[in-house]
């Protein structure tokens, strides 16, 4: 029997109210602003960019405020905002080489032109708990120096010696998944995107188990760069295309070892990780995870790892698709469950009844 | 792309490029303008290249917003900006409108060029900061000849 439920209107008003109230904690400490969040802990804000593949600091910061820090939630806030908008065009492919980088380190090359800039890192600082931030204190000013030259490609420098893999030029028009809904075997653009739209936990795991053995691709990080690049859109009404837009992003270029194959001589092999907003754990484990799924165009062997695996890599590598999944099965299943149950119930029934009948 | 096309692309780069409140305290009162267009808030997908040199993909979306204005005097300007502020399109595209008529090499100095020194000196600011973290190996002699 199916017995339709209504109900829980009250409850579910009254909810909303007590999260309301939850948000904002202790009305005796004053209000986080947007402008609070965005300019200091941009970090966060920065990953909502990412994943939630929509840049707009103003709207991650109030997302992340909304869900009160839950980057998930926030992640699922601006991905609902953007099916909202109109697509306008698509940029010109950013020309990362011609980034203004607020950090650019090389693994491979310790001299190299336009030198290795630390910019604002975590690395080397102590990880000791600063109780000095506890306390409101002058504002912190960062020292200035002449900037130097220009930055070219680590893997550049290696492929004028013919070195490392090509990456053959070319205009071809990428698949988009935010269109068509994805389909394997994907091909690299489109495995980029999804990674670069992925669950940084997710590829983090992904890349660290690469590290220790499942589906080793022996990586280098050849270079990492964290800058402002232009975003340059063609205006069709005009003709011509203009810089609408700067953005930072976060580029890790690996290389790797590579013996060669039948068709391909020893060389070095790329693995390529590109992130809004400052990244860099995601950058570097994009790269390792590109690197590793390319292994079949590289003919190289399938270990079973699950990291050269494509579709449980793709399949799995979205936060949102997972989280609605995962999370659906803590809504109402009453009916389903009712069923099941009436079933069990029989099947014990049935069971009883046969051992008594048994001699 | 011509001269005045590529005069037109740096100034609208300018405008859209600009911090909205800058752009309204330096030209506060906008001229009588028909709307043609918008303004309108959408997406612009970001795209970037495999192994940075390589072939495209779709890197991710950033918000935007447009919009297409008609002076009393007929000319038409335009405006794509980056963000989600319909003011800051709407101001945008009436003074690449105005760029347009005799007002240009006034608005020239007194919107484009504060624009350009107030993003030259931000740029100039980070650089110099990066600069500052910029690694001086020193080599250490060791013991043999």
């Amino acid at each position: 029997m199916y017995v339709a439920v209504k109900g829980g209107e009250q409850a579910i008003d009254n909810a909303h109210a007590f999260l309301a109230e939850e948000r904002r904690g202790d009305p005796a400490v004053a209000e986080l602003s947007i402008d609070q969040i965005r300019e200091q802990l941009s970090l966060a804000v920065n990953r909502v960019m990412a994943e939630g593949s929509l840049y707009d600091p103003d709207l991650a910061a109030l997302a992340i405020k909304q869900a009160r820090g839950d980057m998930i939630e926030a992640i699922f806030l601006i991905r609902a905002y953007r099916t909202t908008l109109p697509r306008l065009g698509q940029s010109r492919p950013i020309d990362t080489g011609a980034m203004a980088a607020i950090r650019r380190v090389s693994a491979t090359y310790k001299d190299l032109p336009g030198g290795q800039v630390l910019g604002p890192t975590f690395d080397y600082t102590h990880r000791l708990i600063d109780f000095a931030l506890m306390a409101d204190g002058e504002a912190p000013q960062a020292p200035t120096a002449a900037p130097h030259g220009a930055m070219p490609r680590v893997s550049g420098l290696l492929d004028a010696e013919g070195l490392v893999e090509a990456e053959p030029f070319s205009n071809t028009e990428p698949p988009d998944l935010t269109r068509t809904p994805m389909e394997l075997p994907a091909n690299r653009a489109l495995r980029l995107q999804a990674l670069a739209r992925g669950d940084e936990g997710f590829l983090l795991s992904l890349a660290y188990s690469s590290q220790r053995g499942f589906g080793r691709t022996h990586p280098f990080v050849g270079e990492l760069r964290i800058g402002e690049v232009m975003v340059e859109l063609d205006i069709p009404e005009l003709g011509f295309s203009v810089e609408i837009g700067a953005i930072t992003v976060t580029e890790c270029e690996t290389v790797n070892q590579f013996n060669g194959s039948k068709t391909q001589p020893p060389q070095f092999t790329r693995g390529y990780g590109l992130v809004f907003g400052q990244s860099e754990r995601k950058a570097i484990s994009m790269s390792l995870v590109d690197r590793a799924l390319r292994w079949e165009e590289l003919g190289e062997e399938d270990t079973g790892a699950p990291v050269q695996d494509a579709e449980f890599v793709l399949m799995h590598a979205d936060n949102i698709q997972a989280t609605g999944f995962l999370e659906h099965i803590k809504l109402p299943h009453y009916v389903d469950f009712q069923s099941e149950l009436e079933l069990v119930r029989q099947m014990r029934a049935g069971a009883s009844e046969h051992q008594e009948a048994a001699p | 792309m011509t001269k005045s096309e590529t005069d037109r692309a740096r100034a609208m780069g300018l405008l859209a490029r600009a911090p909205a409140a800058l752009l309204e305290q330096l030209y506060p009162d906008l001229p009588a303008h028909t709307l043609l267009r918008g303004p309108e808030i959408g997406t612009v997908m970001v795209r970037g290249r495999q192994g940075g040199t390589g072939a495209p993909f779709n890197l991710g979306e950033m918000t935007a917003t447009r919009c297409t204005v008609r002076l009393g005097c007929g000319t038409v300007g335009h405006a794509h900006v980056q963000g989600r502020e319909r003011t800051h399109a709407r101001r945008a595209a009436v003074l690449d409108a105005l760029l347009q008529t005799d007002q240009a090499a006034a608005l020239s100095e007194s919107v484009l060029a504060p624009l350009q020194r107030t993003e030259a000196t931000r740029r100039d600011t980070r650089a110099a900061k990066a600069a500052a973290t910029r690694v001086e190996f020193f080599t250490l002699v060791r013991g043999e000849d």
